[in-house]
């Protein structure tokens, strides 16, 4: 059994016997390919009753590499307007690049990371180059195939 | 890797470190000069620069002897002495006085040593979200290991099996039948599988050579001996890894460069081209060891041979090249363009009132001024004389000249660039010529090498004649750049006609009159080439050319005369 199945495999069976933690729920795990969550953040934020959803893509060599995450744009699905999401839904944070995920983190323990990203927002605003990344540079399908240069390590 | 120090990784060597420079055995391959009498001079020419080519084991004797140093000065170990050097991009002196200052911080930035004490984690603040907290912890919470202990800073330990009851389970993979583990010294166990595809991935995919725990947050730092413990036997991986601290080693030192070519380890020295202010008076252009077409830059990111022109006109060339290449600009000579965002306008209907589909600015399609202030003559537009309009007219004119006069050079870069590329052609093409030869005249391989010559010497022209027109762009208009353009005619009118005597064809009578041809001609380019290249950086030497554009570290041009 390939160690990504294994590690997800337990990571699900936690989810089911645990739970999630407030505001995040496990939307679909079919498979061990791709998961979708969706998260919230609660109490009194820029984001307060909006729903977004997450894209989980894993790769055989997950966790040791990270997973591929981003959010959802579709009919139904928002990015969240955040200074470091794009409106294509992909999002510029270290915990997802090379140097700052850790094979220890989890598909909740981002989920969690991203929720506090969203609480502690004090803007409304994309990424000051959305358009050039989205539009003229044409973003690659993949997030991880893109190197982000992180924006400020406040937010 | 991050430091606590105000160190950029562009930081280099001071300028007196010449325990670089190394004697090199032999010169460059001699040439073969069969059929010609040009001998190559041996003083070096005013184009050429010096330089010397090293192997990869040559370059690791160098790290090895400033591993040797550190670890003698400080006495560590030498795979410590390595990784601190690596932390301070080799910067010897500098490292030298930060850890004669404080050898534990400096251990700990490095990430050879733990803090003293646990850092509050709300200080580690990361891009998203410095209190990520409670899951975390909750996937990991059971198996991490415990506080740390500090103060140790044994670098590899290797831990069996624990000895109670409890098995260990791997946090990364949750395989309990993982019986071997790792751990640097912060004793965070992760099982030698996990250990080993994550040091695997690391060098192989990420092409990283400084390999942290995994763990989150720990910043300590693999030794190449626990590297090599990790990869087990894979002795591939691991010399990649080697090869990855040597690249980190030459791209810190700016009398090194490090071959751009794909799969090739070879690095060149060259500490005459290593200063921003020589890139004003030479293109230093070299070619490593491994292969005499290896050419590259050693002063810029370019991978080929762009004399005559210097680096920062040849970057600033491409660069344009590459932005002006999208379709929309030459529609422009077809179409207006907006006078307030310039993005492109097609007329497309009878009406004269036009409206930028992206700022929504209007104006008129005769007289390009604002529609603003065409009061009620509507659809007849009499104020063709206007100020307004003129000057946007002006523009527009002025933007469509700029726009030929790039096209002039372009169009001749780009014919040569083609030339060049379709090369590979004509050298099986002449190669089937030379063998004909051979066969109807009496002229043996050796006398018909005189074709290959001939086609190399063409191939090496277009280069420079390519190269020559991003220089004219951007020369400024006077008698030096009339003197330029001359030299250029000359090369260029020489090319052509070798270039035409190679695809003649042979009738075996006059095989011979063709051989001397094309040999003349030949002796002739080479005579050209080097008459082009030799003046262009003797001009650089006496500070003649001058550009119509500021260019990084030359004058700024007096006035702008195109
Ligand atoms: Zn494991
Ligand atoms: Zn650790
Ligand atoms: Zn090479
Ligand atoms: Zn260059
Ligand atoms: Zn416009
Ligand atoms: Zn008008």
């Amino acid at each position: 059994m390939a160690v990504s199945t294994r590690r997800l495999q337990k990571e699900l069976t936690e989810i089911k016997t645990n739970g999630t933690p407030v505001g995040i729920k496990l939307l679909q795990a079919d498979n061990f390919e791709s998961w979708f969550l969706s998260i919230e953040v609660l109490g009194d934020t820029l984001y307060q009753g909006e729903v977004f959803a997450l894209k989980f893509r894993f790769d055989s060599q997950y966790p040791i590499s990270a997973p591929a995450v981003q959010f959802v744009v579709d009919d139904y699905y928002k990015a969240p307007v955040h200074p470091h999401v794009y409106s294509n839904g992909h999002i510029c944070a270290s915990i997802l690049g090379s140097e700052g995920w850790s094979p220890v983190l989890s598909v909740i323990s981002v989920c969690i990371t991203l929720q506090s990203m969203l609480a502690f927002a004090k803007e409304r605003k994309r990424p000051p180059d959305n358009d050039g990344y989205v539009i003229r540079a044409r973003a690659p399908e993949n997030p991880k195939k893109t190197r982000f240069v992180y924006h400020d390590d406040e937010v | 890797m991050s430091s606590d120090y105000e160190l950029s990784d562009n930081e280099y060597y001071d300028e007196d470190d010449d325990e670089m420079m190394y004697e090199d055995d032999d010169g460059s391959a001699s040439e073969m000069d069969v059929d010609f009498k040009i001998t190559p001079s041996a003083k070096p020419k005013s184009y050429e620069i010096e330089y010397e080519s090293l192997t990869q084991p040559q370059v690791e004797k160098l790290i090895t002897q400033d591993v040797e140093d550190i670890s003698g000065i400080f006495g560590v170990e030498p795979d410590v002495a390595s990784l601190l050097l690596r932390h301070f991009n080799w910067n010897k002196e500098r490292l030298i006085e930060k850890y004669m200052d404080n050898a534990t911080a400096v251990s700990v930035a490095a990430g050879l040593a733990l803090p003293e004490k646990a850092e509050p984690s709300s200080s580690r603040s990361r891009s998203t979200g410095s209190s990520l907290g409670l899951g975390i912890r909750r996937a990991t919470r059971r198996n991490t290991a415990e506080q740390p202990k500090s103060g140790k800073t044994k670098i590899l330990e290797r831990v069996s099996p624990p000895a109670d009851d409890q098995p260990f389970v791997c946090p990364i993979c949750f395989d309990d039948s993982q019986t071997k583990t790792l751990s640097l010294s912060c004793e965070h166990k992760f099982c030698s599988e996990c250990w080993n595809t994550y040091v695997t991935s690391k060098i192989r995919t990420e092409a990283e050579h400084w390999i942290t725990c995994m763990a989150e947050d720990c910043k300590l730092v693999a030794t190449d001996e626990f590297v090599k413990s990790a990869l087990k036997d894979d002795a591939k991986t691991f010399a990649r890894f080697q090869e990855l601290v040597v690249r980190q080693f030459v791209s810190c030192n700016k009398n090194l460069k490090y071959c751009p070519y794909p799969s090739c380890t070879h690095t060149v020295s060259c500490p005459a081209g290593a200063s921003k202010s020589a890139l004003t008076t030479i293109v230093p252009i070299v070619s490593c060891g491994a292969n005499a077409s290896h050419k590259f830059c050693f002063g810029c990111a370019i991978d080929a041979d762009h004399r005559p022109v210097v680096c920062g006109v040849a970057k600033m060339w491409l660069q344009k090249c590459q932005d002006d290449s999208e379709t929309a600009n030459w529609i422009k000579s077809n179409t207006k363009e907006c006078s307030k965002c310039q993005s492109t306008i097609e007329k497309n209907g009878g009406c004269n009132h036009m409206t930028c589909k992206k700022c929504k600015y209007e104006f008129c399609w005769v007289c390009m001024g604002p529609w603003t202030e065409h009061g009620t003559a509507w659809y007849s537009c009499n104020r063709y004389d206007e100020k307004a309009s003129i000057d946007a007219r002006d523009a527009q004119s002025r933007s469509r000249a700029s726009l030929e006069r790039y096209l002039h050079y372009y169009n001749r870069w780009a014919n040569h660039e083609q030339s060049a590329k379709l090369s590979v052609e004509l050298y099986a093409k002449t190669e089937r010529k030379m063998e004909e030869m051979q066969i109807t005249s009496d002229m043996t391989w050796i006398e018909v090498q005189f074709m290959k010559k001939a086609m190399d010497e063409v191939f090496k022209c277009r280069m420079t004649l390519k190269w020559t027109y991003a220089m004219a762009y951007y020369l400024a208009k006077n008698n030096q750049k009339e003197l330029f353009e001359d030299n250029q005619r000359d090369l260029e009118r020489a090319v052509e006609e070798l270039s035409e005597l190679i695809e003649s064809s042979i009738d075996p009578e006059s095989a011979l009159a063709l051989r001397q041809k094309v040999t003349d001609k030949t002796v002739y380019v080479q005579k050209r080439n080097e008459i082009m290249l030799e003046d262009t950086a003797n001009g650089y030497l006496e500070e003649r050319w001058n550009w119509n554009i500021a260019v990084d570290g030359f004058d700024e041009p007096a006035e702008i005369a195109i």
